[in-house]
């Protein structure tokens, strides 16, 4: 008990530490290799609450995939706004509400202890047999909270439209090398069978849809920075198709499923474990072109449409 | 156990309040980016500890669930707000171009 | 007491344990970019190495063990290409 007392509070000095620095280092260089570091440290917390999925999304998600864009996004960011003189006062009101807040809200925390006496997740494990899955994370974004899990994905695809329509990708950076091209060669079937792995995982242990794509969109920043080995060329239909493929699926079963008179998305018990297999499959390959546009910061396509010419509208 | 909770709880809740009052506070845009995302973790662990009932038994999904749901909103959302700032520095750097061409 | 197993597990993790504590301060204390991507693959490739080896040794099944390896098989691959990919990196702007 004490070893874990020592540990506990080792965890939560260094996260403040590497936030502060995250926050408050010198140059914005110095802050993105901060809050990688955060991101990695963030990923032990969660392993050590007992949440290895949020693990595993954090430290190929949080860590990786924001980290890798934060870094490839420094050289543009060229200091251009100059620094304000920033007015005293605000600055004391500012400082003062936030630890206000902060006081607020530690002091809520304390009255909400304990949480619940005994086991809590009660709820959802009564009804785990009704899932078609073993693993109650995926029970719960997959089947009592499909919704949601729907819903995120079309969150999803509005950033990625947004991105895409914004700007051409980012050029991809020099040849790194022949050396590069046969490790990357030997890495990305690798890739490509973790996360297979782990989309098969999420029936029954921690993986699934969303750790999965994040494995693929990371094995699109490995060919990004090795500049040598490509995929083979997309059409505009191709892309569109992926992109769309998971929502679509997610959609179409649970129409299905309200033409059979049942309630949108409410799976017939039978065939619940196959459905969701489905639908995260789409899932996966959805996220994993979407998480992958987004790190290359636009259309990858030389014929993308672009409406009228940009330069006539902005005038 | 509940100590261990509430200890992580209350970073948090710290770690939320930097990062935001970090990302009002901030002159640049990456800057911006990093501090909110600061501020999300902060209550991504606010939520996983309030989910965590002790080493021998089984967290609450329903939380972890949400937060896994947030993790990837938040990446989407940093890489839409890195692109609108590339698209301002271009559309600026335009601009400023076609000032000196005219004077 | 302890069973020749438990014992090989034990002696694996304090090694492990050891090649962890003094690639973290090669990391820390070397002087250029280079030398500690040297110490940052070899904790990579001998200390996961040494971890994964003592906890397959101790896994109630075989197949658990064998999935430890096969994580480190993976960690060898991603962290040699990484390394090359920051090493050349790394040249290339010291050229410039």
């Amino acid at each position: 008990m004490m070893l874990w007392w020592v540990v506990d509070l080792t965890l939560c000095a260094l996260m403040i530490a590497l936030a502060a620095g995250s926050l408050f280092a010198a140059t914005l260089r110095r802050r993105v290799i901060f809050f990688i570091a955060f991101g990695l440290l963030t990923a032990i917390v969660w392993a050590r609450l007992q949440a290895p999925d949020l693990a595993l999304a954090e430290a190929a998600i949080g860590a990786g995939l924001t980290g890798a864009l934060l870094l490839a996004a420094l050289p543009t960011a060229q200091p251009t706004e100059h620094k304000r003189d920033a007015d005293r006062l605000i600055e004391w009101v500012s400082l003062l509400l936030a630890a206000l807040l902060a006081v607020v809200l530690i002091a809520v925390l304390t009255t909400l202890l304990p949480v619940v006496d005994g086991d809590p997740s009660l709820a959802v494990t009564a009804r785990l047999s009704d899932a078609g899955v073993s693993h109650p994370v995926t029970a719960v974004l997959l089947n009592f909270r499909a919704w949601d899990t729907l819903l995120e994905l079309a969150v999803l695809l509005c950033a990625t439209i947004g991105v895409l329509n914004l700007a051409p990708a980012r050029k991809a950076p020099r040849h790194a090398g022949a050396l590069a091209d046969t490790l990357i060669r030997i890495l990305l079937p690798l890739l490509i069978l973790t996360a297979g792995y782990l989309l098969w995982n999420g029936a029954f242990a921690p993986g699934g849809a969303f750790q999965a794509g994040a494995v693929l969109a990371a094995a699109t920043v490995v060919l990004h920075l090795g500049g040598g080995v490509r995929l083979p060329p997309f059409s505009l239909a191709q892309l569109r198709g992926l992109l769309a493929l998971g929502l679509l699926l997610f959609l179409s079963v649970g129409l299905v499923q309200l033409a059979f008179g049942q309630a949108l998305l409410q799976y017939p018990l039978a065939w619940a474990g196959s459905l969701i297999l489905l639908i995260e499959t789409g899932a996966t390959l959805s996220i994993a072109t979407m998480l992958s546009l987004v790190y290359l910061g636009g259309h990858p396509l030389r014929d993308w449409p672009v409406a009228g010419d940009s330069r006539d509208r902005e005038i | 156990m509940e100590q261990a909770q509430l200890m992580f709880a209350a970073t948090g809740a710290l770690i939320f309040v930097f990062g935001l009052v970090a990302g009002l506070r901030d002159d640049s845009l990456l800057g911006r980016i990093i501090a909110i995302n600061i501020s999300g973790v902060g209550l991504f662990l606010l939520l996983v500890a309030l989910a965590y009932r002790g080493l021998c038994q089984a967290a609450d999904p329903i939380p972890h669930a949400l937060v896994l749901t947030g993790i990837v909103v938040a990446v989407a959302a940093s890489g839409l707000a890195i692109a609108i700032g590339r698209k301002l520095d271009e559309l600026r750097n335009s601009s400023h171009r076609r000032e000196g061409d005219s004077s | 007491m302890f069973s020749p197993g438990e014992l090989i597990t034990a002696l694996l993790l304090l090694s492990a344990i050891v090649v962890f504590a003094a690639g973290t301060l090669a990391l820390l204390r070397l002087p250029d970019p280079l030398c500690r991507l040297h110490a940052l693959t070899k904790i990579d490739n001998l200390g996961f190495g040494l971890l994964a080896a003592g906890l397959a040794l101790i896994q109630p099944t075989w197949i658990d063990g064998l999935k430890l390896l096969a994580i480190w098989t993976l960690i060898l691959c991603s962290s040699t290409t990484n390394g090359y990919l920051i090493a050349h990196h790394c040249v290339w702007e010291s050229r410039r």
